[in-house]
């Protein structure tokens, strides 16, 4: 388990993370840069900060478990990966090829230490809660992270996830939902609402955090939050920008699932440093 | 390999891209069609429809089941109602909605599945849909529908619409060769033979109609001639044209971007064994495939004329 305590240190972590992104998804030529730089630093903290977890053995059975629920955001969580040392940083640019271990999505296949595979959106919670009550009946101190899309939850299953886990007064999953306000075909209160989001968690049974995404000691402390509510679930509400860092991705829906440009990628880096 | 036909190929354009064109035309003859979509019209094309009729057109964000069942009550409200999709999410997440809501009641519900296949390419297996046939044809009373290029997609856009009852509709992602010319007729349940021949014959449906269409070329060259059928239409089968082919040529190969399990593949061998059993080969796909480029993918899975050429050798061998 690594730390950083350090805010600066963090900060320039997820500047890497960023860079990861931009150039894996532009060498790819195909990807999702826009959902996957609006959960930087969610994934950040909790691999630095939060998660008990261990790459030389990620097998460990008493680990945290961390699932991707919007699994197109997949390039962040295997630069993250990458840079723990679960996965070769030198091949992040091989993402979407063939026989690449960087699927499109995450696929356990291909990295065994991934949780989950996702992709198809709206299952991710419910598998995370299968972990969080495994871990209950193995009186083991496994907590589990499950990050969601807005769009995401428009999916019936995580409602039906939802009301399981307060009923189930499950209190070992967090989940985060990761609120850039556009999913793919454009903003997300022109394609389905899903505000009032806070109220609709809390009326669920949920023990509800709102929070700013990109900063860091806010996340920290929903993170610590969580860990401290008993007896019911707890949800972050995370207030994103999609495509943060990126100044002509950030709240542009273009660049939900479309690849930079050779000059467009030389242009976030110069902005990412 | 020159292909002694009128079929040239040559790249047309993406099924989907057929379907969301022809799906503007019906619009404007008919008023009683109405749209569905779970934020993926950009890529399944209906946002040329929901440009053109807002008012017919109803976003259901990210949540297929439920646009499914609305589809369902609309159409059982006399509308025509088409849900789309990728196929992988339409036909897994909507199949408890398929089936009571639209097969076991007979309703008039349009479901069309894009991004069929593993032609889709990079986005990998989750996005990919290869046991959306198998689901579609387990539902008793579903017309199910393979077009292989834009010219047979826009045709089964309106048989489908003209048709009374539930319709499943398969579209890809990427272009394909035209194999058709503009008003060629199409009919639901009939196959088309696109070249002559008389030592095996070759069916297919969507993308791999073009590569067994190349695949003929092949054997050709070696001195095979092999018959090339195009079957758009899964359900109902065609199953006089099976049986002709079984019994004039003795062998078949049936060619699908989809498991070999529950494809059309299976179906066409139950239709030979009950008419006129012969020699089959099957090229298709026999688990999940992985990211890459469509061609890539296709060639990794054994998704091209190579491949339908070396399953006619083998059929030949065993005649
Ligand atoms: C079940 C399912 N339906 C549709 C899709 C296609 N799809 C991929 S990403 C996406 C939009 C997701 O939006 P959101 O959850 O808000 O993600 P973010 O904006 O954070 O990228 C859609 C519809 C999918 N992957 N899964």
């Amino acid at each position: 388990m690594q730390q950083t305590k350090d805010l600066a240190a963090l900060q320039q972590f997820c500047t890497r993370i960023r860079r990861h992104i931009v150039e894996m998804i532009t060498e790819a030529k195909s990807g999702h840069p826009g959902g996957s730089l609006s959960a930087v630093e969610i994934l950040a903290v909790l691999y630095h900060e939060v998660m008990r977890h261990d790459p030389e053995n990620p097998q460990w059975p008493d680990r945290d478990r961390f699932i991707l629920g919007k699994g197109h955001a997949a390039p962040v969580l295997y630069s993250v990966m990458a840079e723990f040392g679960y996965t070769p940083v030198d091949q992040l640019h091989t993402l979407r090829r063939i026989g690449s271990i960087y699927q499109g999505h995450p696929d356990r296949r291909f990295i065994p230490a991934l949780e989950a595979s996702t992709g198809s959106l709206g299952l991710g919670l419910s598998v995370g809660l299968g972990m969080s009550l495994a871990a209950r009946l193995n009186n083991s101190p496994t907590r589990v992270y499950v990050v969601l899309g807005d769009g995401e939850i428009q999916e019936g299953q995580v409602w039906e996830a939802a009301m399981f886990a307060a009923f189930h007064k499950v209190d070992n999953i967090v989940a985060i939902v990761d609120f850039n306000k556009i999913q793919l075909d454009g903003w997300v209160k022109d394609i389905m609402e899903v505000e009032p989001l806070a109220d609709k968690w809390r009326s669920f049974g949920w023990h509800v955090i709102t929070l700013d995404g990109h900063d860091i000691p806010a996340i920290r402390s929903a993170f610590s939050e969580a860990s401290a509510t008993k007896g019911k679930p707890t949800v972050l509400v995370a207030h994103t920008i999609k495509g943060k860092g990126v100044s002509f991705m950030e709240n542009n829906p273009k660049f939900h699932g479309m690849a930079p440009t050779k000059e467009e990628c030389a242009q976030a880096l110069a902005e990412l440093n | 390999m020159a292909v002694k036909t009128k079929y040239e190929l040559k790249l047309g354009a993406a099924t989907r891209e057929a379907f969301g064109k022809a799906l503007v035309e019906l619009g404007k003859e008919n008023q009683d069609v109405v749209v569905c979509d779970a934020d993926l019209s950009k890529s399944t094309m209906v946002h040329w429809f929901a440009k053109e009729f807002p008012d017919r057109f109803f976003s259901c964000g990210i949540a297929e089941a439920n646009m499914v069942a609305i589809g369902s009550g609309l159409a059982s409200s006399g509308k025509i109602a088409f849900v789309a999709s990728f196929s992988a999410f339409v036909l897994n997440k909507g199949f408890e909605q398929l089936r009571v809501t639209a097969a076991y009641p007979n309703v008039n519900l349009k479901v069309v599945g894009t991004h069929s296949g593993i032609s889709i390419g990079e986005d990998g297996p989750s996005q990919m849909s290869i046991e959306d046939l198998s689901l579609a044809c387990a539902l008793p009373g579903f017309v199910v529908i393979s077009p292989a290029d834009e010219v047979s997609m826009s045709a089964f856009v309106r048989l489908a619409a003209a048709h009374v009852g539930p319709v499943f509709l398969r579209a890809g992602r990427v272009k394909v060769p035209q194999i058709y010319d503009p008003g060629q007729k199409f009919e639901i349940g009939k196959a088309i033979t696109l070249v002559d021949g008389k030592d095996v014959t070759l069916i297919a449906h969507g993308l791999m109609v073009a590569e067994s269409i190349r695949a003929a070329g092949i054997l050709e060259a070696e001195g095979v001639s092999a018959r090339v059928i195009d079957m758009p239409t899964i359900k109902p089968l065609d199953t006089d044209a099976v049986r002709i082919a079984a019994s004039e040529t003795g062998a078949i190969v049936v060619s699908e971007e989809h498991l070999v399990d529950g494809g059309l593949g299976v179906r066409v061998a139950q239709a030979a064994s009950l008419s006129h059993p012969c020699v089959m080969e099957y090229v298709g796909l026999t688990d999940y495939a992985e990211s890459g480029t469509p061609e890539a993918v296709l060639e990794k899975f054994g998704m091209t004329a190579a491949n339908v050429a070396a399953a006619a050798r083998r059929a030949l061998k065993r005649k």
